[in-house]
């Protein structure tokens, strides 16, 4: 009994794990979602597993909420998937991010000083309000 | 037989249930990490997602052996039952409109087909709704 626990929970950690490291590793979002489908299913094995190892029938409710969460979240993905760029979705590394933060500010910079030295050149006319309100924009990323 | 007698039986079967999901589930986290692209990976994650919980919650009922615990066990099959071909077709629809599906692994591939011929140019068109739509 004890062995067949502890070879159920081996395998269900270890099913778990490689799962996980498929979400790491992309390529896309839409294989992340069904990596952590697969975990969600996995906790849901687990936590049956338990609760026949200590007869609890006090968990089972949390089998219910948990099959229904994990639907959600993967429906919720899918349905705003877009067009990733080649590259997008990876996970990027801290020297990455830190290299694009830079790029960012040095075009930030150059914009505000191109603004002040148009404001310094000509006094009188107001600097160009921008009329376009942006209201949240439309379902430009969705999949129709 | 005895009362205790079929009590062990009970655990016993309840044991190779058990088993037998948690191995499906071990099955789904080496496929979903070593198949190539998004439909096998799919494939793979179905595994634990019905047959495999399937199993894991009789192998829970045997265990339980009490009514109201096991009617709760078969919502969550008829949740799972439901749901899971739901989130497929989401996830399956969305991978082929973002071109995530790679043509070559497949052997049949008739909505690529039927959307060339749906773009007009009658049977046998270039299939060129793929990405975008």
């Amino acid at each position: 009994m004890s062995v067949v626990v502890l070879v159920c929970s081996a395998l269900l950690v270890a099913g778990a794990a490689l799962a996980v490291v498929r979400a790491e590793k992309g390529p896309s979002m839409l294989d992340r979602t069904v990596a952590l489908d697969i975990v969600v299913t996995t906790m849901l094995a687990g936590i049956a597993l338990y609760a026949a190892v200590y007869r609890r029938a006090d968990v089972v409710p949390i089998l219910v909420v948990l099959s229904l969460v994990g639907f959600v979240g993967s429906v919720t993905i899918a349905r705003f998937a877009s067009v990733e760029p080649e590259g997008e979705g990876r996970v990027r590394t801290r020297e990455e991010i830190a290299a694009e933060e830079a790029a960012r500010r040095a075009a930030e910079d150059a914009d505000v000083a191109a603004a002040e030295q148009a404001v310094s050149g000509d006094h009188h006319e107001h600097p160009p309000v921008d009329t376009d309100e942006h209201h949240g924009g439309g379902a430009a990323g969705e999949v129709r | 037989m005895t009362h205790g007698a079929w009590d062990t039986v009970a655990d016993v079967v309840s044991m190779v249930c058990l088993l037998g999901g948690a191995f499906l589930a071990f099955a789904a986290g080496v496929g979903v990490l070593r198949f190539p692209d998004l439909l096998s990976r799919m494939h793979a994650g179905t595994k634990p997602q019905v047959l495999g919980l399937v199993l894991m919650l009789v192998g829970l009922a045997l265990r339980l052996r009490s009514g109201g615990a096991v009617w709760a066990l078969v919502l969550v099959v008829v949740f799972q039952m439901l749901t899971a071909p739901v989130a497929a077709h989401m996830v399956g629809r969305a991978g082929f409109r973002t071109g995530k599906v790679r043509s070559d692994l497949l052997v049949v591939d008739e909505l690529t087909r039927d959307l060339g011929d749906a773009n007009g140019a009658g049977p046998g068109a270039p299939p060129d709704g793929r990405a975008g739509r």
